[in-house]
């Protein structure tokens, strides 16, 4: 502190500087306990709200456990009860995945004399996909959502790959 | 069932059973011998349950449910962990001391029996009735820090050396404010027998007849016998995060579970001294000149109410340790030397001028 400025200090302005810290020391171990408590009274709201655990005890509530809507387990491919799908083949999905999980086969049908794209084979490789879900939002038609099944565990690696369209299964009309 | 409010009545009667077959002698060898094994065996049961409430506490707090598996909610779960930690090689690495790092679990645990010998468990169960009880609780449970210390250095092994040199600051910080904190309350007792502590408090307990100076006590006692046990918010010498496990991370197998068994042991300790200090100790809840209240009090045996207290007491030290984060070193000792020392030094002015203005009830 420079001399000036110290001449200018009066006495009592020493004494307000002292107090101020002092004030200070005593403020800062009541925002501190303050703050413990509030910890602590999240903590004891759990502790005394049992209800409010979220673990599974899974193999036992197997009958009974609903999973969350948000969960992803794996890509299906919707079908309506006529055994029709929304996919036109577009492989938009196929574009969007990271990881080349998706793999659209397409055919040519006959509509109205022309020949257009369609969908022949959905393959689905899961022991590929990492549940990233880029393949619904890609999806101009819908036609694919996110299930929240989760029991994927096979014996032979290749039951993973599968086919997603049902066999016989065709395109819904009016979607293109 | 009178022995179970006196158990001086069960002592004695197995005191003249033994005179009448031993000679005085062997009389004294067999009575320390029973007090020793009684003193395992509790120790052992403590580490079971200890174990097991801490994890089941710890599981509540963060909304999940603990051991679940082994036995009806878990309850067999640390008598598994017992079986495999019997079962475990007991590795010493190449370059450590061994004849300290064999030491260095027995000097914790020795540590351990020392201070709960003298600890009141109920009226006429108390082991050894030091008239010094308290200044000798307060001077052994802080040996423990000498395993501690052997652990880190014989293993050679720098994050055990570390974390043995942070508890060993650690301890010699805050054994000031635990002795501190126990001395406002002997201010009102007027003598470090803690069975005379206990006695004083047949009409109200310490931390209601002192009011706020003893509050303040209790809290501060609190925080530093945790930290001297090094739990909670204060493991810094173990510190899984940064120093794997700190002073016994080298450890395994039976000596690791000595480790294990002495931190809960320390614990149970610590809870035991704040219970019979500030609590009351095993003296019921009374309440000035109620009778017939006192009396409904009085018909709860008092190895309950010791047990009770001393369970709020470790309930307390755990809701910590799941609540808090653990401090850096440096935030630790500005705790104990800038804030705990000052005003705990101030608090015991200020029971001392309450007592003698005889403002206490």
């Amino acid at each position: 502190m420079p001399a000036s400025t110290c001449s200018q200090l009066k006495a009592g302005s020493l004494i307000d500087i002292k107090m101020k810290s002092i004030v200070n020391y005593f403020k800062e171990i009541f925002f501190g306990l303050k703050s413990l408590v509030t910890g602590l009274r999240v903590t004891g709201h759990y502790f005394t709200h049992p209800k409010e655990i979220i673990t599974q005890q899974y193999p036992e509530n197997r009958e009974t456990l609903k999973m969350f809507e948000r969960f992803r387990g794996e890509v299906v491919l919707l079908h309506n009860e006529n055994n029709e799908h929304k996919c036109t083949g577009c492989s938009a999905c196929e574009v969007a995945c990271p990881n080349g999980t998706i793999e659209i086969i397409h055919k040519r049908v006959d509509v109205d004399g022309r020949k257009v794209k369609a969908l022949d084979t959905f393959v689905y490789h899961l022991q590929m996909c990492t549940m990233c879900g880029l393949c619904i939002p890609a999806c101009p038609t819908d036609a694919i959502v996110m299930a929240n099944t989760f029991e994927h565990a096979v014996f032979d690696r290749s039951k993973l790959t599968k086919v997603l369209n049902n066999p016989g299964s065709k395109i819904m009309d009016g979607i293109k | 069932m009178k022995w179970l409010y006196d158990f001086s009545y069960l002592t004695h009667a197995i005191h003249k059973g033994l005179s009448e077959r031993f000679e005085p002698g062997t009389v004294v060898i067999l009575e320390m011998v029973m007090v020793g094994v009684a003193f395992m065996l509790l120790f052992a049961v403590l580490g079971l349950v200890l174990v097991y409430a801490e994890r089941k506490v710890s599981a509540v707090i963060q909304q999940r449910l603990g051991p679940m598996r082994v036995g009806k909610w878990g309850t067999a779960q640390t008598l598994a962990d017992v079986v495999k930690l019997l079962l475990k090689e007991p590795l010493i690495n190449k370059d450590a001391d061994r004849f300290l790092f064999n030491l260095a679990p027995f000097v914790i645990m020795i540590a351990a029996f020392m201070a709960i010998a003298a600890l009141p468990f109920a009226k006429g169960l108390h082991a050894i009735d030091f008239d010094i009880g308290i200044l000798y609780i307060a001077a052994v449970s802080s040996l423990g820090v000498i395993g501690i210390l052997l652990a880190g250095w014989s293993s050679n092994n720098k994050y055990s050396l570390i974390g043995a040199m942070r508890s060993g600051a650690q301890i010699i910080s805050y054994e000031l404010s635990v002795a501190l904190s126990l001395l406002t309350i002997v201010v009102l007792t007027g003598s470090l027998q803690l069975s005379v502590i206990v006695e004083s408090q047949a009409d109200g307990w310490w931390i209601f007849k002192g009011h706020i100076p003893a509050m303040i006590a209790f809290l501060i006692f609190l925080i530093a016998s945790t930290a001297e046990t090094n739990r909670g918010p204060f493991d810094l010498a173990e510190a899984e995060s940064e120093l794997t496990a700190g002073f016994h991370t080298e450890y395994s197998g039976l000596k690791f579970a000595f480790f294990f068994l002495a931190e809960f042991a320390n614990m149970f300790i610590v809870a035991g001294i704040g219970a019979t200090v500030f609590l009351g100790g095993w003296m019921p809840f009374h309440i000035g000149t109620w009778e017939g209240f006192n009396a409904v009090m009085d018909f709860i045996p008092p190895i309950v109410w010791f047990f009770g207290k001393v369970g709020f007491m470790i309930f307390l030290m755990m809701w910590f340790r799941w609540t808090f984060p653990r401090l850096r070193i440096d935030q630790l000792l500005t705790l104990e030397w800038k804030y705990l020392l000052p005003i705990n030094l101030m608090n015991i002015v200020l029971m001392a001028f309450l007592s003698l203005m005889g403002w206490h009830f």
